[in-house]
C-alpha cells in the first residue's frame, strides 16, 4: 500500500554534512517517547481510525502513532527543530517487523517508516535554511531480541533471532526510511553488537541496490557501571566491530545519564577516527520511573564535554525534552567540536576486548 | 602476560578438528561442555586470537561451527579474544561470520577458484566486518617457489586493495608452509622460500601481515617431538626475522630456541635453511638419540657439596648457583614432612639471608636476580607435589599487581622490582606491558591483590597513571597504588596523583626502596601510620611545588624568538649531502658492542659509578666486575648465534626553518612540517634556543638539510627475554634487554658517525674514539623526539613517515608514542657546527597556543602531548 513518492537522493549531502561537522558541534534531537507519554494516549488513539478493529491492543506502540497521530509527531518534531536541532530522528525505534511482531503488526512495519520519515522530512523541510539546514536521521532500533544472546538460560547456544532475519527487517526499514526522505541513517542504542553488525550488513546492502551512499550514524548503549554493551563488548572494542561500516559518526546514548557516561564518551573520543556522538537520558528514572536531571544540570554536564573536547554531535535520549535541547545548543556554540583524530594504520581486531595489532 | 606490544602474535590451534585429534573427538561425541574448555585453557594459556576449524567430512560443519561459536559468545572468558573463524569451505566461514559480534578474522579465502568468487568473498568479509588470512594459491595451484609466493600475495593485495577497497591492514598472508626433510630434494628449499617470501611480503606489501601454521614444516618426523619442536622453534626464529607476525602454534609447546642443544640445533638449522645436500640426511641420523629429552648436565664436585642439604640450599640461593638447586631440593622435600614444608622452611631461610644481605648493602641487585632465579627453579621443583597433596599455597607477605601502562613498552626496571619483592617472598603478578587501566582493574579484584604497582619510562604514561588512580577512586578501590619509573617523580605523584585517590599512592624511586614500602603498607598496624606520613609529606611537595617561583623570568613567545640563536647564514658551513634519501642500514651485534657506553648499563642494575672505573671501585668493584663479565658472555652468546637483529634507516633531506617550524622536503618531494618549541625563560647571556635555529631559514637563500634516524637493536629482545623468564630465568631476562638497550644507543651512536662520515659526509675527516664518541666531542647533535630539547613526543610520527620506519625495520610507536621494540633509538640530525644540546624546559600560554595552531590539535590534545612542559 505504500506510494511511490521516492524523494531525490542528495549527492551533495554527506560533504555538506562533514563540512558544517568541521565547524562546529552539531545538535541531535530528544527524546521521543517521553514526549509521547505526556498526551496520555488511550487506546483508541492509539489505533486511531484506520486500526480501530485491529485483533489486538496496540496502545504503547508509539511508532504507530506516525499513522495515526501524525500531527503530534510533527509537532514534537518541530518543537525540537524550534530549539535549536540540526539533526531529528524518525520515531521508527520499533519499526522493523520483528519488533513489530508484538502487535501483530509486522506488515505494517514498512508503511510506519515510510510515514514516519515524511513527518520528519516535512517539519525539518519547513525549518531549514540555507545557513542552517536541517536533517533527518533515519533510525533504525535494536529489536527486541538478540543475536547473541540465549534466551534459555539452560540452553546458552539457542538463539531467538538469527543474523539473516535481521537483515531481511532492517533492509526493509532501511529501503522505507529512505523512500520518506532521511537524509541519514542511525543504527541506535545498540546492546548487541552482532544485531547492529546485521543492520550494517541490511544497510551496506540497501546503498548497493540503489547506487547512493548515505551517511550512517553509530550509536551504541553502555548498559550500566561495567563499562560494556549488554553483550560483553567494552566501548573500544564495540567501535572496532563497526568501524568497517566509515560511520559519519560513532557514539552511546540512553541507559546513562551524562555524568556516568562521560567516561565512556571520553574513551570512543580517543579511540575513533570519525566523528563521535552522544546523546545520554536525563539522569537515570527516579523511584516514580521518571528522569528528573533538568536542562540546566544535563547542559552543564554536557558543556563541559564540549570543552574537553570530547564530542561532535550532542542531543538527548530518554526523558530530555526540548527544554533539555535548547539549553544544549546554547549551552556548546561557543565550543568547538571535536577534532577527529589521525590513528595509525593497525588491524584492530575485537572480541568483548580489543585487540590491535 | 600483556602480549600487545609483541611484534608476534599467538594464534591458538586446538579448537581445530584437523589438527586436534582430542578436540575432533569431543566435536563428534557433541561434548561441548569440554571442547568450550580447551578453546579457555588456550585463552588462558596466552593465544590472542583463538582458530575455529570444524571441517571434518563426518561432521555437519556449518552446524557445528554455528553452535560453538554461540555457546563461546556466553563465554567471556573465551569471547574476549577475537575468534579466526577457520575453513576451507566458503558457506562454513560464512555462517561463523553471522554468529560473531566482534572484529574476527577468515582463514581463508584465495585466487584458487579464480579472480570473481575471490572478490565477491572480499567483498562480503568486508560487509561483514571481518579480517581476513590469503593463501598464496592461484588458478594454477599453491605456491611453493619464493617468485610465486610473492607474485600471488602481490596480486591478491593489488585486487583486494585497489578494487574491493579492502584496507590494507586487514589482510594476513599465508604463503604456505610445507613440509622439509621429506628426502625428496625439491622440498629441501620450502623453509628458506617461506622465509624469503615473507621478507619481500612485508618489506613491499605495506601493512599486510604474514601468518603460517606451524606443525607442516616438521612433518616427516611425526613421532618424534623434541626435533619436530626444535624445527618450530627454529624456522619460528628465522621467520619472525623476516617479519612473520602470526602464527597458529601451540605456544605451550615451543622449545626455546636458545636452548635446543647446540648439535641438535645446527643439523635443525641446516635443514630449514637449507645449508647443505646432507643436512636432511645429517638430521635423520641425529634424530633417534634425541627422542628422549638428549640434555646432559655437567657434574661438578665441590667443597660446599659436603655440608647439610639445607645449607646446601642458602649456598645454592646466596650464591645464584642453579646447577644443584634440584637434587637438593628433591632430597630436602623427601625428608620434609610436606613438600610446601622446604619452601617455608630451608628455601625462604635461604631468601631471608638474602634479603639481609641486600638490606645491608652486602649483596647488590645482579645477585638478588640469580638468587630469585634458583628460588624459582626450586619451587617449580616443588609445585607440582604441592599440587598433589592439596596443601594450599604457600603463606606470601602479600600479593602484588603489576603493570606498564598502557601505551608503553619498557619494563626492565618493573621486572626487576618484581624480582626484588619475589626475594622478599611477596607474590607478584605481572601484567607485561601496555596493560590497560580497566585490566589492571579488574585482574586486581580477580586476584584479590594487596596492592598495586604502575611502572612507566615516557611522559606520557605519567597521564595514564593519572588516570588508573582516578579510576580506583571511582570504581571504590582501597588498595595502595605504587608508582615507579623513570619519567616518574615524588613531584608529580604528589601534584597529580595522590589527590585523586584516598588511599595510600607511593612513588617508589626505585627497588630496594619497593620492599619497605610494600612490607609498611600490608601491615595493619603499620598502614595507616604510614599513610599519614605519606599524606604530609606529599603536601608538603605540593605546597613546595605551589611556591616555587622560577629561577628565571618567563618571557613571551616574541620576545623569546627575538633572542634566537643566529649566525650569519650567508657564510655559515653547510655540506651537501653525499646521498640524500632514505636509506635502511643493517649491522652486526659483533660491530655495534665496540660502541657500548657501558655507564648506563651498570645503573639500570643499582650499581653506581663511571665505567671503566667502576670495575676497580672498592664498594661495587667485585660486583661490577662480574656482572660485566656475565654480559660479556651474554653478548658473545647474542652475536655468535645472532639472537637479537639491529636494524635502522636513516635519511637526509632538504630543509628550511621557518620561524620555529623546519620545512623538510621528503622523498616524493612534499614538504612535510616538523615542530619544535623554543626555551621561553629570561636569558640575559645567551640565545632562547630552538632546535629550528640551527637550520637555514628560508629567507637566507641557502639550501640547509637535516637528517633524521630511527634504529632498534631489540627484535627478538621479547621473546628471547621471555624465553628466559619462561625457564625462571630473571637475570637473564633482564640481562637481555638490558643489553639490548646498550646495543641500541650504542647503533645511534655508529649511525650518527657513519652518516657524518659517509652518507651526509659534513665531517668526512673525522677520527674519534669510543670514549671520545661518548664524550661527544663531535659535531653536530642527534636529540631525540620526547627529550629535552624537542620533548614532543607526536613528532615521533613524522620521523616514521619520513623514513618509512615501520616498513623499513619493522619498528612501531605505541599510541602515546613509544617505540617498540623497546630497545630502540630515533632523532633528527642537526650539522651545525655550534649545534648544542639544551633542555626547553617550561613553556607559556601564548607558546601553547601557537604550537596548538601549529599543530591543528585541539586545546585537550595541546594539553595531553605538552603538559610535562606547561607544568614546569
Amino acid at each position: 500500500m505504500s506510494t511511490q513518492l521516492t524523494t531525490q537522493f542528495n549527492a551533495q549531502l554527506p560533504a555538506q554534512l562533514a563540512q558544517i561537522a568541521q565547524e562546529r558541534i552539531l545538535i541531535l534531537d530528544g527524546a521521543m517517547g517521553t514526549m509521547i507519554q505526556a498526551y496520555q494516549f488511550s487506546e483508541s488513539d492509539y489505533r486511531g481510525e484506520q486500526f480501530a478493529d485491529w485483533h489486538c491492543d496496540v496502545k504503547g506502540n508509539n511508532d504507530l502513532l506516525a499513522m495515526t497521530q501524525p500531527d503530534t509527531i510533527r509537532t514534537i518534531h518541530e518543537q525540537y527543530l524550534e530549539a535549536g536541532c540540526d539533526i531529528i530522528e524518525t520515531n521508527t525505534f520499533n519499526a522493523t517487523t520483528i519488533a513489530m511482531a508484538d502487535y501483530d503488526m509486522q506488515d505494517i512495519a514498512k508503511d510506519i517508516n515510510l510515514a514516519a520519515a515524511r513527518l520528519a522530512r516535512q517539519a525539518a523541510d519547513k525549518y531549514s535554511t540555507p545557513d542552517k539546514p536541517r536533517f533527518v536521521a533515519g533510525v533504525l532500533g535494536p529489536t527486541n531480541r538478540t543475536a547473541s544472546i540465549s534466551p534459555d538460560v539452560n540452553d546458552p547456544g539457542k538463539r531467538n533471532v538469527s543474523f539473516d532475519e535481521l537483515v531481511v527487517a532492517y533492509e526493509e526499514s532501511t529501503h522505507a526510511l529512505l523512500d520518506g526522505g532521511a537524509d541519514i541513517i542511525m543504527l541506535e542504542t545498540i546492546f548487541d553488537t552482532l544485531n547492529a553488525k546485521a543492520a550494517a550488513f541490511a544497510v551496506e546492502n540497501v546503498f548497493e541496490q540503489r547506487g547512493e551512499r548515505y551517511p550512517v550514524m553509530v550509536s551504541g548503549t553502555i548498559t550500566d557501571a561495567s563499562g560494556r554493551t549488554l553483550s560483553g563488548q567494552t566501548t573500544e572494542a564495540f567501535y572496532h566491530s563497526m568501524r568497517h561500516l566509515s560511520p559519519l559518526a560513532m557514539g552511546l546514548n540512553c541507559a546513562l545519564g551524562p555524568d556516568l557516561l562521560r567516561q565512556y564518551v571520553n574513551e570512543l573520543s580517543t579511540v575513533a577516527d570519525c566523528l563521535v556522538s552522544a546523546h545520554p537520558n536525563a539522569g537515570l528514572p527516579n523511584e516514580f520511573g521518571e528522569y528528573d536531571m533538568d536542562a540546566t544540570e544535563m547542559a552543564e554536564h554536557i558543556q563541559e564535554w564540549a570543552q574537553s573536547g570530547l564530542v561532535n554531535i550532542v542531543g538527548g535520549c530518554c526523558g530530555s525534552t526540548p527544554e533539555h535541547i535548547a539549553a544544549i545548543a546554547q549551552a556548546v556554540q561557543k565550543f568547538a567540536p571535536r577534532k577527529v583524530p589521525n590513528l595509525p594504520t593497525k588491524m584492530r581486531l575485537s572480541g568483548l576486548e580489543p585487540f590491535v595489532h | 602476560m600483556s602480549q600487545a606490544a609483541s611484534s608476534f602474535i599467538n594464534i591458538g590451534e586446538r579448537t581445530n578438528v584437523t589438527g586436534s585429534a582430542m578436540f575432533k573427538r569431543l566435536i563428534l561425541e557433541e561434548d561441548y561442555e569440554t571442547a568450550l574448555e580447551v578453546a579457555k585453557q588456550q585463552v588462558e594459556n596466552g593465544a590472542q586470537i583463538i582458530d575455529i576449524n570444524m571441517d571434518e567430512a563426518m561432521l555437519d560443519s556449518e552446524a557445528a561451527m554455528v553452535r560453538f561459536l554461540n555457546l563461546i559468545a556466553s563465554e567471556p572468558d573465551i569471547s574476549r579474544v577475537p575468534i579466526m573463524i577457520d575453513s576451507s569451505k566458503w558457506s562454513v566461514i560464512e555462517a561463523g561470520l553471522k554468529c560473531v559480534q566482534g572484529k574476527s578474522v577468515v582463514n581463508s579465502i584465495s585466487l584458487k577458484e579464480g579472480k570473481e568468487p575471490f572478490i565477491a568473498q572480499a567483498k562480503l568479509i568486508k560487509r561483514y566486518g571481518a579480517a581476513t588470512v590469503v593463501m598464496a594459491f592461484d588458478e594454477t595451484g599453491q605456491a611453493d617457489t619464493v617468485e610465486r609466493k610473492f607474485d600471488i600475495c602481490e596480486r591478491s593485495y593489488r585486487i583486494l586493495v585497489d578494487e574491493v577497497g579492502f584496507p590494507p591492514e586487514d589482510i594476513i598472508f599465508d604463503p604456505n608452509i610445507f613440509a622439509v626433510a621429506t628426502g625428496i630434494e625439491e622440498h629441501n628449499n620450502y623453509a628458506v622460500d617461506f622465509i624469503e617470501a615473507t621478507r619481500k611480503i612485508r618489506q613491499e606489501l605495506p601493512y599486510a601481515h604474514v601468518s603460517g601454521g606451524l606443525s607442516n614444516i616438521s612433518f616427516s618426523f611425526r613421532g618424534n617431538n623434541p626435533v619436530r619442536e626444535a624445527m618450530h622453534s627454529v624456522f619460528l626464529y628465522h621467520a619472525i626475522k623476516a617479519g612473520m607476525d602470526m602464527a597458529i602454534v601451540n605456544a605451550g609447546q615451543l622449545e626455546v630456541y636458545d636452548e635446543i642443544p647446540k648439535e641438535l640445533r645446527d643439523a635443525v638449522e641446516d635443514v630449514i635453511l637449507n645449508r647443505h645436500d646432507q643436512a636432511t640426511d645429517n638430521l635423520l641420523e641425529l634424530a633417534p638419540k634425541y627422542q628422549g629429552d638428549g640434555k646432559a648436565a655437567k657434574v661438578e664436585d665441590l667443597a660446599w657439596r659436603e655440608l647439610p642439604v639445607n645449607k646446601r640450599l642458602e649456598h645454592g640461593l646466596v650464591k645464584g648457583i642453579t646447577d644443584f638447586i634440584i637434587e637438593d631440593t628433591e632430597e630436602a622435600r623427601l625428608a620434609a614432612e610436606k613438600p610446601l614444608h622446604v619452601i617455608e622452611g630451608p628455601l625462604m631461610d635461604g631468601m631471608n639471608v638474602v634479603g639481609d644481605l641486600f638490606g645491608e648493602g652486602k649483596m647488590f641487585l645482579p645477585q638478588v636476580v640469580k638468587s630469585a632465579r634458583v628460588m624459582k627453579k626450586a619451587v617449580g621443583h616443588l609445585q607440582p607435589f604441592i599440587e598433589d597433596e592439596k596443601d594450599g599455597k604457600a603463606s606470601s607477605n602479600g600479593k602484588i599487581l603489576m603493570a606498564t601502562v598502557k601505551g608503553d613498552v619498557h619494563d626492565i626496571g618493573k621486572n626487576i622490582v618484581g624480582v626484588v619483592l619475589q626475594c622478599n617472598n611477596f607474590e607478584v603478578i605481572d601484567l607485561g606491558v601496555m596493560v590497560s587501566c580497566a585490566k589492571i582493574l579488574q585482574v586486581a579484584k580477580d586476584e584479590n591483590v594487596d596492592m598495586i604497582g604502575l611502572s612507566g619510562l615516557i611522559t606520557p604514561s605519567l597521564d595514564e597513571m593519572v588516570y588508573v588512580a582516578k579510576e580506583m577512586q571511582r570504581n571504590g578501590f582501597d588498595l595502595p597504588l605504587l608508582i615507579g619509573g623513570a619519567t616518574t617523580s615524588k613531584a608529580h605523584t604528589a601534584v597529580k596523583i595522590e589527590q585523586n585517590y584516598d588511599h595510600p599512592v607511593v612513588y617508589v624511586s626505585n627497588a630496594s626502596r619497593a620492599v619497605g614500602v610494600c612490607q609498611k603498607l600490608i601491615s595493619a598496624t603499620q598502614r595507616p601510620i604510614f599513610h599519614e606520613q605519606l599524606q604530609k609529606e606529599y603536601a608538603v611537595v605540593r605546597d613546595q611545588h605551589a611556591r616555587k617561583t622560577p629561577r628565571t623570568k618567563p618571557i613571551t613567545l616574541a620576545q623569546a624568538r627575538d633572542n634566537k640563536f643566529t649566525c650569519d647564514w650567508a657564510q655559515a658551513p653547510i655540506t651537501t649531502p653525499k646521498k640524500l634519501g632514505v636509506h635502511s642500514v643493517s649491522v652486526s651485534l659483533a660491530t655495534l658492542r665496540e660502541y657500548i657506553d657501558w655507564t648506563p648499563f651498570f645503573l639500570t642494575w643499582s650499581l653506581a659509578g663511571k665505567y671503566p672505573r667502576i670495575l676497580e671501585d672498592e664498594v661495587v668493584g667485585k660486583e661490577a666486575t662480574e656482572l660485566f663479565k656475565d654480559a660479556q658472555a651474554m653478548l658473545d652468546h647474542l652475536c655468535d648465534n645472532e639472537l637479537l637483529t639491529a636494524k635502522g634507516v636513516y635519511g637526509v633531506f632538504a630543509a628550511n626553518s621557518v620561524d620555529d617550524d623546519i620545512h623538510i622536503t621528503n622523498t616524493d618531494g612534499e614538504v612535510v612540517v616538523a615542530h619544535h618549541l623554543r626555551q621561553q625563560t629570561h636569558k640575559p647571556k645567551g640565545a632562547n634556543y630552538c632546535l629550528s635555529d640551527y637550520i637555514a631559514p628560508v629567507d637566507s637563500q641557502r639550501q640547509d638539510y637535516i637528517g633524521a634516524f630511527a634504529v632498534t637493536a631489540g627484535i627478538g629482545e621479547d621473546e628471547l627475554s621471555a624465553a628466559y623468564l619462561a625457564d625462571g630465568d630473571d637475570y637473564n631476562s633482564i640481562m637481555v634487554k638490558a643489553l639490548a638497550d646498550r646495543l641500541a644507543e650504542a647503533f645511534a651512536e655508529y649511525l650518527h658517525q657513519q652518516v657524518r662520515i659517509e652518507g651526509w659526509g659534513y665531517a668526512a675527516d673525522e677520527t674519534l674514539d669510543n670514549e671520545s664518541l661518548i664524550r661527544e666531542l663531535y659535531q653536530g647533535i642527534r636529540p631525540a623526539p620526547g627529550y629535552a630539547a624537542c620533548p614532543e613526543h607526536t613528532e615521533k610520527q613524522l620521523i616514521w613517515d619520513l623514513l618509512e620506519a615501520e616498513a623499513r625495520t619493522g619498528m612501531q610507536l605505541t599510541e602515546s608514542y613509544a617505540m617498540w621494540p623497546g630497545a630502540a633509538v630515533s632523532g633528527w640530525y642537526f650539522a651545525h657546527p655550534d649545534a648544542r644540546y639544551f633542555a626547553v624546559a617550561q613553556i607559556q600560554a601564548d607558546q601553547v597556543t601557537d604550537y596548538t595552531a601549529r599543530k591543528g590539535w585541539d586545546d585537550q590534545t595541546a594539553q595531553m602531548w605538552l603538559g610535562p612542559n606547561i607544568n614546569g
